[in-house]
């Protein structure tokens, strides 16, 4: 069984983005990007499975510039058997459009078994794209995974939901995408970085896949939002309390 | 054409996303119809036909639709979406899982977690944890939107839109139920509580939570929200957690005990009408966010404000 895992390189979840004041987006420039924390640990599940003997290859994926090549090869030298870039300069690829790139991909369409795990939201409050894939593939798909039991045909998966936790039973192939509570990554070793420039990193482009990745939202404007400013620190219970009657909120 | 709204519920109650997203959905200047799909929905169903300003309920009742799997789910609303041109989900748990899954069998962009309608086909929405806000204008020809429900009030009750009965999709097996392991408690709901106490990590353990928060949510007829930090440790279930990866949630009171302020949790809970922040250290950064804030112990502080508010 593969298991193919989409990984991409993000803005670092450590830093505080800053609003370009001409209302154009988000000033990247010089920051520190990372490979979704979602994703790596995505990555670790499918590593596990692997070890355990339950998986034979692990693919990485990720769609985006030479610099998605990195990301590539963090999930390289965490343990992954091999990458696939799909290129593009394109300033925004959309879920959509990772979708419809992942199903393109032939690997995806002929892997026998599960499944992609792509990961739960982002910097960009997106939290689609495995959906959307599931979707195109016409596979079942389970969200916000916290515990994974891979079966014979089939897998289990615990989901975070709303009210509590729920289990679902996916046949597969299929689409589970993490939680941050699934497990926690490994960091990938100094022999083993080493041993991921080796790795096969194979290039394709959306042209190459016949996928028109265009954006379907136009982004009209991008600005800060109206701030909290820091209210007062008081001296007592007492004065705490006289405050939030005055306020209304008691 | 009309406007779609997916039903917040768990069959026997309407949640009150439903509400909320109906008020986003009346922005967009049609009819609106509301999906209620589920198993012995009825209840439901009816009182989504209570909601004001609501054209039709439509429901979807069968053995398919119970606990709303996406594949059944998404096959159904797909089914519906033809005399629709916009369809409206709100951002639950539910709404998250199923909503892309419709647009991309749709061949079109979801527009996520919206806080404002600008216009019928322009939205704003928060992103990178609500460190900015963007302006976005769908191209599609059909919309797919999720609502982010903190964001709206809810829609008045008053209507009484007939309840039209349609069809459950057939099971295609690809997926099927094995359980749930749901919280029940007295009080209110997180999402839409005025009043929310939160722990974080400060609070040690599961016992001391209990100990300290509870009291103090009880005094304030409280729901009780927690930080990721709390719910990894073991101290609160997941379904407590306010954040970028939790709930969004919007009080009139929001009490952070032992919460250092991480931009993740600020994310889910900085749109609160009154911010109270309860730490030692006097630089922890949920601090800049708090219009009332006490630098103390909290193991000291909560309980004399549990006493304080009884009295
Ligand atoms: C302690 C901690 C707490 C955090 N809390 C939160 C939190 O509360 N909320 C939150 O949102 N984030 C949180 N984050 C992390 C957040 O900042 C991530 O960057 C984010 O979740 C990225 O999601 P996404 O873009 O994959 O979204 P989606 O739209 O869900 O996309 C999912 C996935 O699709 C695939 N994909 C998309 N584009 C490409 C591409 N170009 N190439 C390959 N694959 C692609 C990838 O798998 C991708 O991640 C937290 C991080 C930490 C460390
Ligand atoms: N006994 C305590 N009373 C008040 N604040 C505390 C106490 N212990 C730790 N803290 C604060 O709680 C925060 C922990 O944040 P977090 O780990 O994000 O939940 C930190 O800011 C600590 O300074």
């Amino acid at each position: 069984m593969k298991i193919l895992v989409p990984v991409k390189r993000v803005v670092d979840t450590n830093v505080k983005i800053r609003v370009k004041a001409d209302g154009t987006g988000v000033d990247l420039a010089n920051v520190k990007m990372s490979m979704n924390p979602f994703d790596e640990i995505a990555v670790e599940e499918a590593l596990r499975l692997k070890e355990a003997g339950k998986a034979t290859e692990v693919v990485v994926v990720s769609i985006g510039s030479d610099k998605s090549a990195e990301t590539l090869r963090t999930g390289l030298a965490m343990g992954a058997d091999r990458a696939i870039l799909v290129k593009t300069d394109a300033a925004t690829v959309e879920p959509l459009a990772v979708a419809k790139l992942l199903q393109g991909r032939r690997s995806t369409r002929k892997s026998r078994a599960w499944s992609s795990s792509a990961s739960r939201r982002s910097t960009t409050i997106r939290n689609q794209t495995g959906q959307m894939l599931a979707a195109l593939l016409g596979w079942p798909q389970a969200t916000f995974a916290s515990k994974v039991v891979l079966g014979d045909g089939q897998v289990d998966v615990t989901r975070e939901v709303d009210g509590g936790l729920e289990t679902l039973r996916l046949q597969l192939p299929a689409i589970v995408t993490t939680d941050l509570r699934l497990n926690e990554p490994r960091y990938a070793s100094l022999p083993n970085i080493m041993k991921a420039k080796k790795k096969p990193l194979d290039e394709t482009t959306p042209e190459t896949l016949g996928v028109d990745a265009s954006p379907r939202l136009t982004v009209l404007k991008t600005v800060e939002p109206t701030g909290r400013t820091a209210g007062v620190k008081l001296g007592s219970v007492d004065e705490l309390v006289a405050k939030l009657k005055q306020a209304g909120v008691l | 054409m009309a406007t779609l709204i997916l039903a917040e519920h768990d069959d026997a109650h309407l949640n009150e996303a439903t509400a909320k997203a109906l008020t986003a959905a009346l922005a967009l200047g049609q009819p609106v119809d509301i999906l209620v799909a589920g198993h012995q929905a009825k209840a439901a169903a009816d009182a989504a036909a209570q909601l004001s300003g609501v054209r039709a309920v439509l429901l979807a009742d069968g053995e398919s639709l119970a606990n709303r799997r996406a594949e059944p789910l998404a096959d159904l609303i797909v089914s519906l979406a033809d005399k629709y041109d916009a369809i409206v989900v709100p951002a639950t748990s539910t709404g998250k899982n199923v909503a892309p899954r419709v647009a991309a069998l749709l061949d079109v962009m979801q527009v996520s977690e919206i806080s404002k309608v600008v216009a019928p086909d322009t939205f704003e929405r928060p992103i990178y944890a609500g460190n900015a806000i963007e302006t976005v204008q769908s191209r599609d020809k059909k919309l797919v939107i999720t609502v982010r429900i903190a964001a709206f009030p809810a829609a008045a009750l008053g209507g009484s839109a007939p309840v039209e009965t349609i069809a459950a999709p057939d099971d295609k097996g690809l997926s099927s139920f094995v359980g749930a392991d749901l919280s029940v408690s007295d009080r209110p709901e997180l999402a839409s509580a005025k009043v929310i106490v939160s722990g974080g990590r400060a609070l040690g353990s599961a016992e001391k939570f209990q100990e300290v928060i509870a009291p103090l949510a009880d005094q304030l007829k409280a729901a009780i929200g927690a930080s990721r930090a709390a719910v990894d440790a073991g101290y609160a279930p997941n379904d407590w957690q306010v954040g970028q990866t939790g709930k969004v949630v919007a009080p009139d009171l929001y009490i952070a005990i032992g919460i250092s302020g991480a931009i993740q949790h600020l994310a889910g809970m900085k749109d609160s009408k009154v911010i109270v922040a309860i730490n030692k250290d006097g630089d922890a950064p949920i601090f800049q966010v708090a219009d009332y804030g006490l630098v103390d112990d909290l193991f000291e502080v909560v309980p004399a404000l549990t006493k304080a508010l009884a009295n």
